[in-house]
């Protein structure tokens, strides 16, 4: 737009700076006091410390720390890839074989967009108590492998995919599963790169599901942890809640600045579909 | 496609041989049935993990008793919700979220992104990252960053009282106003950037010959952004709405973390109530099953009425 002068240029870069910083600060903020003891967060001593190290040994002696970023770690990365196969496949498949059964079938699944978690808390909560799977990976993953979501994104993405190549791959006598798996993946990377960052991110973050099916304290995740944390009876160690705090929010952040574009273009990609 | 070519091939060889063409066809249809392997286990999971649920929450919310001993009780629970003190503050507090949060949120989204969205703006990239920030953080990192910001021995009363512009800290907790301000500085602080961004891709769906011409029939900026910009961006501006609503409906982590309800159920929301129910003493299914269901149904009404809003303009 080109509808005002230059001056106002000012205003706009201070309205940005403004907002920037109450978004970024806070990151740094967290890095600096989990370097500094409890008492020094207290005062807002807003220099690097020296009480990293013993931040960590206070976490680590919770005995409830390094299970819980395993767990993330584990949980996190298995859901993403089952996720992924699962709901890729399914675009693909509604896509190439198309009919109108499936798309009568795809409705139903975007409908399912709808349904709030609280929702569904309950009965998949007693469901799991019993099958006497609370506390295990399973019941962690289970409705974030096929969500909506992903299976329009590669539903969209397949769209894209020359029906010639899967002519060519079945004329050399290539299988319906080999043509997804050598020539569907393969070319569709950057939408696995978008999907896989998109679908890291809510399992890494999840908080709800796992508060209610990871009851105990080893087998929860660190936003869970988080929690614990700061309810424990004991006098809270400020500078060790900060450095959780820190470490559950640097693998999301490290992703972000990697994947920037894959991120920001799925969320784009989720608006145009 | 690759049927009609091996048809063909059939076709020719056919009357050598002397057998009718049956084999295109159920080749066709072993396709078909390979597409609906490739569906099964995502259809499987949806239905398992989302519909099933939901009948399950309909039949239970039907139903009262603690823990698994429930016995079939009509509409009770309905009536009972009405007649719940903490159901009708959560009810009041999640709706108040609704009307403050998402106008203030969205609004700051769509004026950040109009701004951003300009070619001429040096270091848009830098401000558009910096801004989105903090959609990656778990609800949890936030919750306990403003807690630690807002505590009485928090960091704005450690400054205020350092700077002595105040002689004693304030409380903001105790107070349901100012605690439920704090939760919709987590919300916006959190969810403006994504929404900033979902903002930018419908801006960039909008031709820029549109203000070229705008401008040369003398148009001022304000004209521009309510004639071109808003019209062209209502499909993004119901998106964005109806996600926020959807959103705020299930909000849960931000209060959990920070006020736990309080205080005297200030800020609770109908998701935490539901989870105390559940999880914080003896089981009632029934009857949060019934707050599950009134959340979805508040939740569809105002998508529908949302959708009917947005098409009719």
């Amino acid at each position: 737009m080109n509808f005002s002068g230059k001056k106002s240029y000012f205003w706009r870069h201070a309205l940005l700076i403004v907002c920037s910083l109450i978004t970024s600060l806070p990151f740094v903020w967290i890095i600096i006091c989990s370097t500094n003891t409890s008492v020094d967060v207290l005062r807002g001593r807003l220099t690097l410390g020296s009480n990293l190290g013993v931040n960590f040994q206070t976490l680590v002696d919770t005995g409830r720390f390094l299970p819980a970023f395993k767990n993330s770690v584990i949980y996190s990365v298995t859901t993403t890839l089952l996720a992924v196969c699962i709901s890729s496949a399914a675009g693909y498949g509604f896509v190439v074989y198309r009919s109108k059964a499936k798309d009568t079938v795809m409705a139903v699944i975007l409908l399912s967009m709808m349904i709030p978690t609280a929702a569904i808390l309950i009965p998949m909560f007693r469901l799991f108590s019993r099958m006497k799977l609370l506390n295990t990976i399973f019941a962690f993953m289970l409705p974030s492998l096929a969500t909506a979501f992903l299976i329009f994104l590669f539903r969209q993405a397949s769209q894209s995919f020359p029906g010639e190549i899967i002519q060519a791959a079945r004329i050399d006598g290539l299988g319906e599963w080999m043509i997804f798996f050598r020539m569907f993946i393969p070319t569709m990377k950057p939408v696995y790169s978008t999907a896989i960052v998109m679908t890291f991110m809510n399992t890494w973050n999840a908080f709800l599901w796992p508060l209610v099916v990871m009851t105990d304290s080893q087998k929860t995740t660190m936003p869970v942890f988080l929690s614990l944390l700061t309810d424990s009876g004991y006098t809270p160690d400020y500078g060790a809640i900060m450095l959780a705090v820190t470490v559950t929010t640097l693998p999301t952040l490290i992703i972000f600045f990697a994947l920037q574009k894959s991120f920001i273009n799925g969320l784009t990609g989720s608006v145009k579909g | 496609m690759c049927t009609s070519l091996r048809f063909q091939h059939i076709r020719e060889v056919l009357p050598m041989i002397n057998v009718r063409p049956r084999r295109p066809i159920s080749l066709e249809r072993k396709t078909q049935r390979i597409g609906w392997m490739f569906i099964i286990p995502a259809l499987a999971l949806v239905v398992l993990t989302h519909f099933y649920p939901m009948f399950e929450t309909l039949l239970l919310s039907l139903q009262s008793g603690k823990a698994n001993n429930l016995k079939w009780a009509g509409m009770r629970n309905y009536v009972r919700l009405f007649k719940d003190a903490t159901f009708l503050a959560a009810l009041e507090n999640t709706l108040f979220y609704l009307v403050v949060q998402i106008p203030v949120m969205l609004s700051l989204a769509l004026i950040l992104a109009v701004l951003v969205n300009d070619r001429k703006l040096k270091g848009r990239g830098i401000y558009r990252t910096l801004i989105f920030l903090p959609a990656v953080t778990s609800l949890a990192s936030c919750s306990i960053i403003f807690l630690r910001l807002f505590a009485n021995d928090g960091y704005i009363n450690t400054l205020l009282l350092n700077t002595g512009v105040i002689s004693e800290y304030i409380d903001f907790l105790a107070n349901k106003w100012s605690a439920r301000a704090i939760i919709i500085l987590v919300m916006t602080w959190r969810w403006t950037g994504t929404n900033m961004i979902y903002f930018l891709s419908g801006l960039q769906n909008i031709d820029d010959s549109l203000y070229e011409a705008a401008a040369i029939d003398g148009a001022t900026g304000v004209q521009a952004f309510t004639r071109i910009t808003m019209p062209l961006l209502k499909p993004t501006l119901l998106l964005t709405t109806i996600t926020s609503t959807t959103g705020t409906m299930k909000l849960f982590d931000e209060v959990y973390n920070i006020t736990g309800g309080g205080p005297a159920n200030g800020t609770i929301t109908l998701s935490n109530y539901l989870y105390q129910l559940c999880f914080g003493g003896v089981p009632q299914y029934g009857y949060a099953s019934a707050i599950a269901y009134i959340i979805f149904l508040i939740a569809a009404l105002l998508a529908f009425i949302q959708m009917k809003v947005g098409d009719k303009e």
